[in-house]
């Protein structure tokens, strides 16, 4: 099947083109401030040339499809969709067409997504939906140990009893201890978003019984394919270089799911507020840049990947973390004994290398990473290392030279 | 047993502690970390793994502080 080709309209809307809402003497008042941070630092060493970002696992860099798509979708698609003029049926064009597009990359129904405002409220309504749905079935919503935390506080906020099912060292979901007793719900992620070990959500699907699945899949959506066999699912623009501003929930039709928040008088199920046309194609063109790329992309990253796995597990009394094989193609994570990970995040950034850690070792009242305890692994010292679309081997490289002198250097301090 | 106090010490520092002291006790010999930060109850018997040591397991100090022992083994 072709793929829709995703279309802003040429034609501008009427009251476009005429005057300049956007002269700056217009609104007066505060500036808006464009600029970046300065790039001083307080040790005062010389910057590298290149800043190295290793954090796509967070945010991917804006794919250059959705830069596009974007500031054409701007001068057409501003109106509410739901309006029968002109301008109104010009963005329901933009918003259908970035619909089909998203639905076709991720193998789902048109009329199964929803576009919300972050992945964040995709767990949301996804989890809380298929909770509400099966309340005549059950009471108790179940959810792996390593959920994304979106997951853990939506559960809480629920009232429902909650059950976590343990996981191996790996950080793969125990099966064994998968009790769905009273069970409405039962959340399995599709991969880690720290470790970034898969999960078998397939295996997950077969142990249900009658309880309905939702994955969250907002560390692979875009770079693996969708798992099967859930009845909700979320995802977010911003991993796979979209903007950020934009989930995706997708429901399975037929599925127990009832809106967990208040009604919003839209035209159809799958529509919840006034949505983010603009950023919804942008999402809609990366996401498709990405899937029709990730075969090739998926091999290079995962060897760069690899690569940092070997070396990092070579430095003394540091522990790579996670799945070797069935893992995210883009992510590792690894644990330095007698070293604050602030200071590792600290240190590297000085030196241009931009990573994020899963310790939190900054205060006592602060609990070490939920995800890193499941599985007994190491909570402090811990960096999360993700290589994304602009990453290079000279990247890594540079990385993988600065890193065993970082770590030395942070253990002879204490 | 050898007490290693790390009241009020945040990680990594008990472990940094334990690092330091498992060489006063005997091979065979007990040390015991009494610590508040909620990391070491992971964390200790991640070092134990990753040190070759045994982690015996978590009791109360007197005061209610919980007390991580570890047995050196090598």
């Amino acid at each position: 099947m072709r793929s829709p080709t995703l279309r802003t309209l040429s034609e501008p809307g009427p009251g476009l083109g005429g005057g300049s809402p956007g002269k700056s003497d217009r609104w007066g008042g505060r500036k808006v401030y464009f600029g970046g941070v300065s790039t001083e630092t307080p040790g005062g060493e010389v910057e590298p040339a290149r800043r190295v970002y290793l954090d796509s696992a967070s945010g991917e860099s804006l794919h250059p499809a959705a830069r596009q798509a974007f500031a054409a979708a701007l001068e057409t698609a501003y109106a509410d969709p739901r309006r029968l003029h002109h301008a109104g049926r010009s963005a329901r064009l933009v918003l259908d067409n970035a619909r089909a597009a998203t639905a076709e990359a991720l193998g789902v129904r048109p009329d199964e997504v929803t576009f919300v405002s972050s992945g964040t409220e995709a767990v949301h309504r996804g989890l809380l939906g298929l909770h509400r749905g099966a309340a005549r079935t059950g009471a108790r919503i179940v959810h792996t140990a390593v959920e994304h935390s979106a997951v853990l506080h939506a559960a809480t906020w629920s009232g429902a009893t909650t059950r976590a099912v343990a996981v191996d060292a790996t950080g793969r979901v125990r099966l064994d201890d998968l009790d769905v007793t009273d069970a409405t719900v039962v959340a399995c992620q599709s991969a880690n978003h720290e470790v970034g070990t898969v999960q078998p959500v397939a295996e997950v699907a077969d142990l249900l019984d009658g309880a309905s699945l939702f994955v969250d899949a907002c560390a692979s959506a875009g770079r693996l394919p969708l798992p099967e066999r859930w009845s909700a699912l979320a995802a977010s623009a911003h991993k796979w270089g979209g903007p950020p501003g934009v989930g995706i929930l997708v429901v399975r039709r037929g599925a127990r799911w009832r809106d967990p928040f208040p009604e919003d008088d839209r035209a159809a199920e799958h529509e919840r507020g006034f949505e983010n046309v603009a950023s919804v194609l942008a999402s809609a063109a990366a996401l498709q840049a990405v899937v029709a790329d990730r075969d090739a992309e998926n091999l290079r990253v995962h060897a760069l990947v690899s690569w940092i796995r070997r070396v990092v597990g070579g430095i003394p009394d540091v522990e790579v973390v996670g799945d070797p094989s069935e893992r995210l193609p883009h992510l590792v994570s690894f644990s330095c004994l007698y070293v604050d990970g602030e200071a590792l995040v600290t240190e590297l950034d000085r030196l241009g290398f931009e990573v994020a850690s899963g310790s939190a070792c900054t205060a006592s009242t602060v609990e070490p990473s939920h995800v890193l305890a499941a599985m007994g692994a190491l909570t402090h010292g811990n960096v999360r290392v993700s290589v994304g679309r602009d990453t290079t081997e000279d990247d890594v490289a540079r990385f993988l030279d600065v890193l065993p002198g970082v770590v030395e250097r942070l253990r002879a301090r204490v | 047993m050898l007490e290693v106090d790390c009241r009020g010490l945040v990680c990594p520092a008990p472990v940094i502690e334990l690092g330091r002291r498992i060489g006063e006790v005997e091979v065979g010999g007990l040390v015991g970390v009494v610590a508040s930060d909620a990391a070491a109850r992971i964390d200790v018997p991640a070092w134990c793994r990753m040190t070759g040591q045994e982690y015996v397991g978590e009791e109360a100090a007197d005061d209610g502080s919980p007390r991580y022992v570890v047995r050196r083994v090598s």
